[in-house]
């Protein structure tokens, strides 16, 4: 089963056919783990990457990391067989690739309704993520974000957007509009919005500037290619003990206001406003849930 | 199931299986095995392959296996693969995972 | 004149008699003793004839030429060609290069071996039984102290040297120039030349006198003979030890250097050592960076040295290195340009007899094969019972150090590498204080003071026999090794008691 709100901060790419590396997938502290049935996997062997997912999922103890498994788009024709197996084999969630339009979404929410009733799991155990990598899937964004009750996010795919934009990736700056619409899409539908790959390993200051920005814009996370970029990420999303003194600060006032009865409250003579409250409270969570989710997990 | 032609599955990098089925004239499953840990898991790999093969109805049949400590799950996942490619089939019956 | 019976005491004080007169004034110019005085034979054969060996006694070899060692081979097929018999071979370590002293077990030439470790099909033989008198096993601490007390009496000792001058003063290296070969220290071979009966220096680069520094000093070797190949320096060193990529490998390492800040033996001042495995000497990455944060300065380095050590010491980052043994041309470079960069022999380094360097340790940094829930490590045999691998100094720095800390990953492939009992008993339990894997720490119970530390710095302890489980549940039961009664080794402590043996491994189907 699936939980919708959870830390999304990072989403490790595992590819599908690699016995050795899908069952050390769970050590480097990824908060998801997603096998890829789709780019990572040779047209001739999908049949043995989702063999190989298929038993992974059903015999393996990935601890307490989500698990997430990108299938092959439905008009491949590899699609539901896909999803025949991992639906069975208890994936979390699904990642939708190349989703242009809700349509898209629903045509596939139908498909694991069916597994789901067929196969006698709960309908809804399992949840989706839809990845918008085209112009079309970035303008249509607004309506795929709200297109499915089991979606917990959805996640720019950028290697195939720029190509769509006839451009390549550069800076950033050809991803912001793509990104500033997913976001807003995300936030407007209460769900996780996620960033792109990151591609050259080696560029961790590149990496680390990437991954700052989108959290500036407001990103729950990022999908990461190495385990090596998994801490800097995390670091980035680590609140600073500025912040948190301050956050914790407010929370005191509130607390102190709520004692005296008062709906008012105030900081250093300041007037706390609620997205100021609202905000200090995203970070004490965060910060506490980021705490323990980078302990060992136990056994 | 059906054995038609010879069916590949698994690679030889560390962690993995290759899988060789053929089929066989001959009755029951033949099952030859090298592995980087023959000492320590041959027994329960030979068990895990024909465990599997007969999962499938699978009577007579040759596996030429060879095995760079792949563990349970994987073995499963590789014989299972070059089973059907094997066979020229595309139905396989997933099954539901214990605890879902 | 001298009366000596005018002399009180003079009983006590010498029986040397009164002097007699001067020898000749010598006129001959340095450049002219130098070809009358000199050490070297004209040949192997003759130096091995003028040491007087017999069959029956002990030679010796060191190991810093590793898979490149062209020495002990040369000269034990020379030994065998002069139809020499029943030789003890007694060498600090032997590797996969050299296999050919099988045939020369086989004919009779050796019957004996002492090592530190073993590799290849040589170990692959021993174990099934080559040999009817087992392989003793010492650490690089146990045999210096067993050359020391007599246990391992030395008759030749034959040293390969990079350099070695006309008298005899021979080095890894050379200040002269390096004429292809260097292997930086040549602290094993020092406790060998040091007691031995006999040493003849072979070397394929001949400097003039004095080869400042030396390793090796001219009055511990009887001849020098000049070879054209002493070995291959592909396989003597790699240019420089990399740092893995492996990301499991920098995973433990990471945690490893949290683990050894929280434990508090990182402060201004501490001592280390690292092993030579991936994840220990990644570990040292991780120690540079907070060291540099938190502005401290490691007093000495110890061991066998890489040329991550000697960065941080030409970084500024550690004082002083003690080197009994130069990993990579990085090491090696660094003994001969920096000036706190010292060669120290064998003895030094790790005897229980005296106060050795590894006494002063802060902390260590160790592989293992296998280590057992009793925290016993094997770094001797293989899972399948097969020698293949080398105690080096892993129970002297055990010991040694403050804190010792084990690092491996849980499994390598298949095989577990916790597990509920080690093959082979290398260094006992009592001496391994915390176990770090990629899947999570275990402190030895006898160390309450750690594991409270390590908490405390919000790190999760787990206990070795969850780890064990962990291991277990991943790959499964391995089927019990199958051994024959023969002892095919005996494993040597530290103080050269014995903690183990090795038996045959058994293959009938």
């Amino acid at each position: 089963m699936y939980k919708k709100d959870r830390l999304r901060r990072s989403m490790m790419f595992v590819p599908g056919n690699n016995p050795g590396m899908i069952r050390d997938a769970h050590i480097y502290g990824a908060d998801s783990i997603m096998f890829d049935l789709e780019d990572s996997v040779a047209y001739t062997e999908k049949d043995a990457a989702r063999f190989l997912v298929y038993n992974a999922l059903k015999t393996l103890n990935f601890g307490t990391k989500e698990t997430v498994v990108r299938i092959n788009d439905l008009a491949s024709g590899l699609g539901v067989e896909d999803l025949e197996a991992v639906v069975r084999a208890g994936v979390q969630v699904v990642r939708l690739p190349k989703t242009d339009s809700a349509q898209d979404v629903i045509d596939c929410e139908r498909e694991i309704a069916r597994i789901e009733r067929e196969a006698g799991i709960p309908v809804g155990t399992t949840g989706m993520m839809a990845a918008i990598e085209s112009a079309n899937g970035v303008l249509n964004a607004v309506e795929i974000a709200k297109s499915s009750d089991r979606l917990i996010g959805i996640a720019l795919g950028a290697e195939d957007y720029v190509t769509d934009l006839k451009t390549t990736r550069s800076d950033g700056i050809e991803l912001l509009f793509a990104r500033c619409m997913i976001l807003n899409a995300a936030r407007a539908a209460g769900i996780a919005a996620l960033d792109t790959v990151f591609s050259n390993v080696n560029d961790e200051e590149g990496f680390i500037a990437e991954a700052t920005l989108i959290k500036k814009l407001g990103f729950d996370g990022k999908s990461v290619i190495n385990p090596r970029q998994i801490e800097p990420l995390h670091k980035v999303f680590m609140p600073n003990e500025k912040d948190l003194n301050k956050a914790r600060a407010i929370m005191a006032a509130i607390a102190e206001a709520n004692a005296r009865g008062s709906g008012v409250a105030s900081l250093n003579g300041k007037m706390i406003d609620k997205p100021v409250v609202t905000r200090a409270k995203r970070l004490l969570d965060l910060y506490e849930a980021g705490s323990k989710a980078d302990e060992v997990e136990e056994l | 199931m059906e054995l038609i032609t010879t069916g590949y599955a698994g690679t030889m990098e560390s962690n993995d299986i290759m899988i060789t089925v053929e089929p066989s004239d001959q009755d029951g499953v033949q099952v030859e095995l090298t592995s980087s840990v023959y000492q320590q898991f041959g027994k329960q790999i030979i068990a895990v392959i024909r465990e599997t093969v007969a999962s499938y109805g699978v009577e007579n049949a040759l596996i030429t296996a060879v095995d760079k400590g792949a563990l349970d799950c994987t073995v499963r996942a590789r014989v299972s693969t070059a089973l059907m490619r094997s066979a020229k089939r595309s139905d396989y019956t997933w099954e539901v995972r214990q605890d879902v | 004149m001298v009366e000596l019976n005018n002399i009180p005491h003079i009983d006590e004080i010498s029986n040397h008699g009164v002097f007699a007169g001067a020898a000749e004034k010598k006129t001959a110019t340095f450049s002219e003793r130098y070809h009358q005085q000199n050490k070297i034979v004209p040949s192997l054969e003759e130096a091995i004839r003028r040491t007087g060996l017999k069959d029956g006694m002990t030679i010796s070899f060191h190991h810093h030429f590793r898979n490149g060692d062209h020495v002990i081979n040369m000269v034990m097929d020379k030994l065998a060609e002069m139809g020499f018999k029943n030789l003890t071979l007694a060498a600090s370590s032997l590797a996969s290069v050299h296999a050919p002293l099988i045939k020369h077990i086989k004919n009779g030439v050796i019957t004996h071996i002492e090592t530190s470790g073993l590799r290849g099909e040589l170990a692959e033989e021993i174990s099934r039984g080559l040999m009817d008198c087992p392989v003793v096993f010492r650490s690089h601490g146990g045999r210096a102290s067993a050359i020391r007390s007599g246990d391992l009496h030395i008759d030749v000792a034959f040293m390969g040297a990079p350099s070695c001058d006309p008298y005899g003063n021979a080095n890894g290296y050379s200040r002269d120039d390096d004429d292809g070969i260097a292997c930086g220290s040549l602290g094993y071979a020092r406790t060998d030349t040091e007691y031995a009966d006999n040493v003849i220096i072979i070397t394929n680069h001949l400097v003039a006198y004095p080869n400042a520094p030396w390793a090796i000093p001219e009055y511990d070797v009887d001849y020098v003979v000049l070879a054209d190949d002493i070995g291959d320096p592909k396989g003597i060193m790699s240019g420089a030890t990399r740092y893995t990529k492996d990301p499991k490998e920098l995973l433990i390492a990471k945690t490893a250097a949290n683990v050894i800040e929280a434990t508090g033996y990182l402060y201004d001042g501490f001592s280390m050592q690292m092993g030579s495995g991936g994840a220990s000497l990644a570990t040292a990455r991780f120690l540079r960076q907070k060291m540099i944060d938190q502005n401290i300065h490691c007093r000495f380095a110890l061991g066998g040295i890489t040329g991550q050590i000697t960065a941080m010491h030409e970084e500024g980052l550690i004082d002083r290195i003690l080197d009994v043994q130069s990993f990579d041309l990085d090491a090696a470079l660094s003994l001969k340009n920096n000036h706190f960069h010292h060669q120290i022999g064998a003895t030094y380094y790790a005897s229980h007899m005296i106060s050795a360097a590894v006494d002063q340790l802060d902390f260590v940094i160790l592989s293992a094969l296998e280590i057992d829930t009793d925290f016993n490590v094997n770094v001797l045999t293989g899972s399948d019972g097969v020698i293949r691998g080398a105690i080096g100094g892993h129970p002297d720095t055990a010991e040694g150090a403050s804190l010792s800390v084990v690092v491996a990953p849980l499994t390598r492939g298949r095989i577990p590498t916790i597990v509920k009992h080690v093959n082979t008993v290398v260094t006992p339990g009592e001496m391994v204080d915390v176990v770090v894997t990629d899947q999570g720490i275990a402190v030895n119970p006898r160390r309450t003071d750690l594991k409270e530390k390590i908490e405390a710095a919000g790190l999760h302890v787990f206990t070795i026999e969850q780890l064990q489980q962990r291991a277990e549940a991943l790959v499964g039961v391995p089927d019990p090794i199958r051994y024959k009664d023969r002892i095919v080794g005996v494993v040597m402590y530290r103080d050269n008691t014995i903690i183990d043996v090795i038996r045959q491994i058994d293959e009938d189907e």
